[in-house]
């Protein structure tokens, strides 16, 4: 679960918050809520979990609900069967 | 200048349309729930009632903050039939700024979604849409809008309609950090409408997209010109609008004819959408305005594509759309120019000129002026910024577009860019002004500069410089919620830089140019040091 988390968070660090420190970006920092993924934002890092871990993400599922903090986005894949430790 | 000015209204062309089609489908929401001419037309002949019914005169402003329904639809057309004007804004917008706009305007009453009571008072009447509408409409001044859809349509005398009422104000972002309301006429928007007419020949049988949301300009053809000709709109809701596969879903599904949107939409569609399992031949037009459209990704999407005529249309809000190209099929791979902007519409005029006024030799650059029916009157409440936008010249009155461009003899105008602090993002107009302004507002914030630029694949990038006012640096994701706090979404900068101190020129201006040349150098980690102060 920890490589899975540390993944997206280098993810939305490295195309969304460049410069900004790994710390600074914490499992249950709001993501959409805050601004810091937007619409097309939130749609890239759909497109990287769906080709990273191998699953389909359906539009429903996309929402602030799963997508909203590192923890969620977690969660969700393990609903999904990614394969967490 | 012998334009001939539509004498269209834009309530008439539904009208008509409710008389000839009654029983065709006008508007389709994406839940499902569809309305026929008739029904829309009653509808909104109903909310009029209610409205003059609850003091809507004549010139008022009625706001919308709702998404994209055909309730919001309704309600559009009940305000400009009591000759009122609409003030669409978007629903999810950071509070401070949707009442900046709708106090500046002074709205009598407004069309509020349920998710937004803190908005509750902001008018003197407020009609409540959504789920929870009837607990909440206890408040004074607080009315259900199933009752209102309700209401006998109105019978008050409401004097004749003219072409030249106010239709709607949208709110364009503001170098000063406050939103400027451009004033659009029955006869602006439908002398642009009656243009569409002519060049796309639209028809009963097509089904046109409708992705803007109603505060963006691209709305204005989404609704009006499928209305008049008895077609059918289909509403595109916010959330769906930004997720290309289930876009190219709704197309291929809804057997759309036609679409419109910005390059940024496209641009998604060609790399994401899911064309392999879908059909969208049914597409015979695609449009796109806004910015400008990376060749690369226009080149995907005709190729994904390759049956519809494709059109660039270009227009800032203040003119509606007044210069377009075709876009010639298929897009050769040795292109990387994008398409020029192209000839001026039928209904408008255009005049290149140079600093002093005087037109330039065909060829050279210059500021692109327009006249016509379908300019606008004026900012709301900003006379003074209006008139200086303005330029009298052989009997007409001129628009200056700020916008500076190239004529070329073969293929019409070439948008070369601006003089002024304004970039286009996601087919958005920003005042870079309006961002530093957000960030003056936070208390470790010492300087802020934003700049703009474009990234091949990505469009347009904003990126700002901060200096900190004290030894600790705020932390990115702190200043990304600010922003989101206090300006809508895509005003929220891509890249966070901070420095000691921002460059400054001679006369102790920032130094924007040295910013953009220190950024696209990509000398981040040099920048920084580069702009310590000796």
């Amino acid at each position: 679960m920890d490589n899975v988390k540390e993944e997206i968070r280098q993810y939305i660090l490295a195309e969304f918050l460049p410069g900004e420190k790994a710390s600074n970006l914490k499992d249950d920092t709001p993501l959409r809520t805050s601004g810091i993924l937007d619409s097309v934002a939130t749609l890239r890092l759909v497109s990287f979990v769906e080709e990273r871990f191998g699953i389909e993400v359906e539009a429903h599922e996309a929402g602030v609900e799963n997508f909203d903090t590192i923890d969620t986005i977690a969660a969700f894949l393990k609903t999904k069967g990614v394969a967490v430790s | 200048m012998d334009h001939n000015p539509s004498t269209s209204h834009l309530c008439r062309y539904l009208e008509e349309s409710a008389a000839r089609f009654a029983d065709r489908l006008a508007a389709r929401d994406p839940d499902g729930t569809e309305l026929t001419y008739r029904a829309l037309n009653d509808r909104a002949d109903r909310i009029a009632g209610f409205l003059a019914e609850h003091g809507v005169c004549p010139g008022d402003r009625v706001g919308l903050v709702l998404p994209k329904s055909t309730d919001a639809l309704t309600a559009l057309f009940g305000i400009m039939k009591v000759r009122a004007a609409y003030v669409p804004v978007d629903w999810t917008g950071p509070e401070e700024r949707l009442r900046s706009i709708l106090t500046d305007c002074r709205v009598q009453t407004v069309f509020l979604d349920t998710r937004r009571p803190e908005l509750v008072g902001i008018a003197q009447n407020t009609v409540l849409v959504g789920p929870d509408s009837r607990d909440a409409q206890s408040a004074s001044g607080c009315f259900d809008w199933s009752d209102a859809v309700k209401h006998a349509p109105a019978n008050a005398d409401i004097g004749a309609r003219s072409t030249d009422d106010l239709a709607y104000i949208l709110y364009t972002s503001g170098s000063t950090g406050v939103p400027k309301g451009v004033m659009l006429t029955h006869r602006n928007a439908a002398s642009y409408v009656d243009w569409c007419s002519d060049v796309f020949a639209p028809s009963a049988n097509d089904r046109f997209s409708s992705h803007a949301p109603f505060h963006f300009d691209l709305s204005i053809l989404d609704i009006y010109v499928p209305l008049k000709h008895g077609a059918s709109v289909h509403l595109i809701p916010d959330e769906l609008g930004k997720i290309p596969k289930e876009l190219a879903r709704f197309i291929s599904a809804g057997k759309l004819t036609v679409w419109y949107s910005t390059p940024a939409i496209l641009g998604l569609l060609a790399e994401f959408g899911d064309f392999d399992r879908l059909d969208c031949s049914s597409l015979r037009l695609v449009l796109f305005a806004g910015e400008v459209f990376p060749v690369k990704q226009l080149r995907r999407i005709v190729a994904r594509w390759p049956r519809p005529e494709y059109y660039n249309l270009y227009g800032p809000t203040e003119t509606n759309v007044c210069t377009f190209a075709r876009i010639p099929k298929p897009v050769p791979d040795d292109r990387t120019e994008p398409y020029p902007i192209g000839w001026p519409c039928s209904h408008c005029e255009a005049l290149v000129l140079d600093h002093d006024n005087q037109p330039v030799q065909p060829s050279e650059e210059g500021m692109l002026y327009i006249a016509g029916p379908s300019v606008f009157t004026g900012y709301w409440g900003r006379p003074a910024e209006t008139e200086a936008l303005f330029l009298e010249r052989d009997g007409a009155r001129w628009y200056n577009t700020g916008d500076v461009v190239r004529e070329d003899k073969q293929d019409g105008f070439i948008y070369v860019g601006r003089r002024d602090r304004m970039v286009k993002r996601r087919g958005y107009r920003i005042e870079l002004g309006e961002i530093e302004n957000c960030f003056y507002k936070h208390p470790a914030v010492a300087e802020a500069a934003a700049i703009g630029v474009p990234h091949p694949q990505a469009g347009m990038r904003i990126i700002a410089y901060l200096a900190a006012a004290g030894e600790a640096t705020p932390s990115i994701v702190e200043m990304k919620s600010f922003c989101n706090e206090h300006l809508p979404s895509y005003m929220n900068p891509d890249i966070f830089l901070f420095v000691d101190a921002l460059p400054r020129t001679s006369t102790n201006k920032v130094d924007f140019q040295a910013l953009t040349r220190a950024f696209q150098s990509g000398e981040r980690s040099a920048v920084s040091s580069s702009l310590t102060p000796a």
